[in-house]
C-alpha cells in the first residue's frame, strides 16, 4: 500500500486563503472608516487610487514572479505560514507602514534592469544585474523562522544562497570587519521614500548592516525567492536578506549595495530610536523592548482569532547553536 | 357635545423627521457602531481579516473607541453654535459606544494577544507606559459609563459634572496612549492629538475656571 506522508510545507489548498480575499475584506473595513484618519489618506495617497476608488474598481497590475530551479530543503517538522499571509503581511515602510500596505503598493515594483554592487574593502568588486541574481550560486531552499521585533513570527520557506559565497567572491581584504547594505533609493517608485507621510518618517535609503563573522556565518542568507518562485515585490525583490536569529528588520529587502567596511556602519531603525534598536538585534527574550516584552511571541501559521498560537520566543530565535559563539565575550544587554 | 372630526392628518415627511430626530439619531448610532463591530469579529473568527486578525481587531477596536468619543465631544460645540439642542441626548450612547468598543480593545489584547497569560497581562499594563495610560482611559470610561444610569445621576447631584469633567482626562490619556504607541509613523497619532486639543480648545474658558 502506497502511504503518502505529507510534508509540512505541503499544506492543502484550503489552508491557503486567496489573497485578493484578504485584501477585499481588508479594503471593506477601510471604507467603513474605521481604520483611522491617517490611513484613509495614505490610501488616496497610493500610486493610480483617486478620492473615487470607492466607486470604481481599479485594474490593478500584478508583480510577476517567476518559478526557480534550486535545492529543495530536508523535510521540516515546522508548520510553514501560508504563503498568502508571507505576501500579505510586511514590513517595508518604503511602500507604506501598515501591514497591508506593501502588498497594496508595490505590484508595479519594476526590479528589472536592477544593479547589486558588491564593493568596499574588497580586491575584487564586481555587479550583479538582474538575471545574474539567480544564475551566479547554485540556488537553494532554506526553511526559517523570521521573528519580527514586534513580537510576531512566521516560518518562511527561502530560497537563495549564502551571503558567505557572494562575499567570498569578491575577495575581501584584511579591513573588511564589517558589511553594509543599503536598499534601492527610488522615491518615484516607492511612495514611502517620497512622502514622510505614508514612510513612517524613516530616513531612505534604509541601510543595515553585519559584522564580517554575522555575514559569514553558513546560516546567512540572500535570499530571491520564496515558495518557489522569486520574491514578491513587498518582500523586498529581487534581492534581500534573511538572518534568521536576528530580529526582522536586520533582513533589509531589495538591496542595490553591499560594501564591505572597516568600522561599525549605521543603521537604519538604530538612527531613528537608538534605546529601541541596536546594531546587534540578536532575538532575546531576556532583554524587553521598551515597549512589549520579548518573552514570548505570537507564531502566524494557520488559523484566525483564535489560534492560540503564543510560543515563546527563544534565544538567538532557537539558532543559538549555530550563532551563540560569535557573542561569547559580549553583554548582550548593552549589546541588543 | 360636538364631535370634532379630525382632518385628515397631513403631517409633513420633514416633520416626522423632526418629531423623530432623536430617535433616528440614536438608530443611526446604533447601527454605525454595533455593525462593524460584529463585522470585524465575524470576519477575525473566519480568517479573513489578513494574516494577523489579532493586530486588525485590536487596532480597529482602539481607533474606534478614540473615533466616538471624539464624536460624542464634538456634539456640544456643534449643538451650542447651531442652537441643535436635541443632539446632547446622543451623548450619552456614543459615549457608551466607545466604552464598550475601548473594552472590547482591552478584551481582545487579553485574548488574542497575550492569549490569557494573566502574568503577562498585567506586568505589561504595569510596564509599558503606553498600555498603563491607555488603562487609565478605560478606568475613567468605565466610570463614566456605569454612572451614566439617569437615577444615579440624580442621585449624585453636582458630583456628577465633577466626576463627568474626566473625559477631557481620558481624552488626553487615549491620545497619548495611540502617540506612544506607533513605532515611528507618528502622523495619525498626531492628527488625533489635533483633533483632541481642538475639542479641548473649544472648552478653553470652562477649563481655565476649575484651576482659579
Amino acid at each position: 500500500m502506497l502511504i503518502k506522508t505529507k510534508k509540512s510545507y505541503q499544506l492543502s489548498e484550503q489552508e491557503v486563503t486567496d489573497e485578493s480575499v484578504y485584501h477585499s475584506r481588508r479594503d471593506l473595513l477601510k471604507k467603513l472608516g474605521y481604520l483611522g484618519a491617517g490611513s484613509l489618506l495614505a490610501q488616496s495617497a497610493t500610486a493610480n487610487a483617486g478620492p473615487l476608488d470607492f466607486f470604481s474598481s481599479k485594474e490593478a497590475a500584478v508583480f510577476q514572479r517567476k518559478a526557480l530551479t534550486f535545492q529543495k530543503a530536508n523535510e521540516s517538522s515546522q508548520i510553514l505560514t501560508p504563503e498568502a499571509k508571507v505576501t500579505s503581511h510586511n514590513n517595508f515602510y518604503e511602500f507604506g507602514t501598515a501591514k497591508g500596505d506593501p502588498v497594496e503598493n508595490a505590484q508595479e515594483f519594476k526590479v528589472d534592469p536592477w544593479q547589486l554592487s558588491i564593493s568596499g574593502e574588497v580586491d575584487k568588486p564586481y555587479t550583479l544585474g538582474y538575471d545574474d541574481l539567480f544564475k551566479s550560486f547554485p540556488l537553494e531552499e532554506r526553511i526559517y523562522r523570521l521573528r519580527c521585533v514586534e513580537a510576531w513570527s512566521m516560518v518562511v520557506p527561502w530560497v537563495g544562497f549564502g551571503l558567505a559565497d557572494l562575499i567570498k567572491r569578491a575577495a575581501p581584504n584584511s579591513r573588511a570587519k564589517y558589511v553594509a547594505f543599503e536598499t534601492l533609493y527610488d522615491p518615484k517608485q516607492m511612495p514611502g521614500q517620497e512622502s514622510r507621510r505614508i514612510g513612517g518618517g524613516v530616513k531612505y535609503p534604509y541601510v543595515e548592516g553585519l559584522r564580517i563573522d554575522e555575514a559569514m556565518n553558513p546560516l546567512t542568507f540572500m535570499s530571491v525567492g520564496l515558495y518557489g518562485k522569486t520574491l514578491p515585490a513587498q518582500n523586498g525583490a529581487p534581492i534581500r536578506l534573511v538572518v534568521p536569529w536576528k530580529y526582522g528588520f536586520k533582513s533589509i529587502k531589495s538591496i542595490v549595495g553591499i560594501k564591505l567596511v572597516e568600522h561599525k556602519p549605521p543603521t537604519t531603525w538604530n538612527i531613528l530610536a537608538d534605546s529601541e534598536y541596536g546594531f546587534y538585534a540578536n532575538v532575546n527574550p531576556e532583554v524587553d523592548h521598551p515597549r512589549w516584552s520579548q518573552a514570548s511571541e505570537r507564531r502566524i501559521t494557520t488559523g484566525g482569532l483564535f489560534a492560540r498560537n503564543r510560543i515563546a520566543t527563544l534565544p538567538f530565535n532557537g539558532y543559538g547553536e549555530e550563532v551563540a559563539d560569535m557573542y561569547k565575550n559580549m553583554d548582550l544587554r548593552k549589546n541588543y | 357635545m360636538s364631535i370634532s372630526v379630525k382632518k385628515p392628518n397631513k403631517v409633513s415627511f420633514k416633520t416626522v423627521f423632526i418629531r423623530n430626530r432623536v430617535l433616528l439619531l440614536k438608530i443611526a448610532i446604533h447601527l454605525m457602531s454595533f455593525l462593524p463591530l460584529l463585522a470585524l469579529y465575524l470576519l477575525a473568527f473566519d480568517e479573513q481579516l489578513g494574516a494577523d486578525p489579532v493586530k486588525e481587531v485590536i487596532h480597529f477596536t482602539g481607533i474606534g473607541a478614540f473615533n466616538l468619543l471624539l464624536l460624542s465631544l464634538l456634539l456640544t460645540p456643534i449643538a451650542k453654535k447651531y442652537r441643535q439642542g436635541y443632539l446632547l441626548q446622543t451623548r450619552r450612547l456614543l459615549g457608551l459606544y466607545s466604552f464598550t468598543y475601548a473594552l472590547f480593545h482591552l478584551l481582545s489584547f487579553l485574548a488574542f494577544e497575550v492569549q490569557f497569560d494573566l502574568m503577562l497581562f498585567f506586568s505589561e499594563i504595569i510596564d509599558r507606559p503606553y498600555i498603563t495610560v491607555g488603562m487609565a482611559a478605560l478606568i475613567i470610561l468605565f466610570a463614566l459609563s456605569v454612572t451614566s444610569i439617569t437615577s444615579l445621576r440624580r442621585k449624585m447631584g453636582k458630583k456628577w459634572q465633577k466626576l463627568h469633567n474626566w473625559v477631557y482626562g481620558a481624552l488626553l490619556l487615549i491620545a497619548l496612549h495611540f502617540f506612544w504607541s506607533v513605532k515611528s509613523d507618528i502622523v495619525e497619532p498626531m492628527i488625533y492629538v489635533f483633533m483632541a486639543l481642538f475639542l479641548l480648545n473649544l472648552r478653553r474658558a470652562k477649563i481655565k475656571a476649575w484651576f482659579k
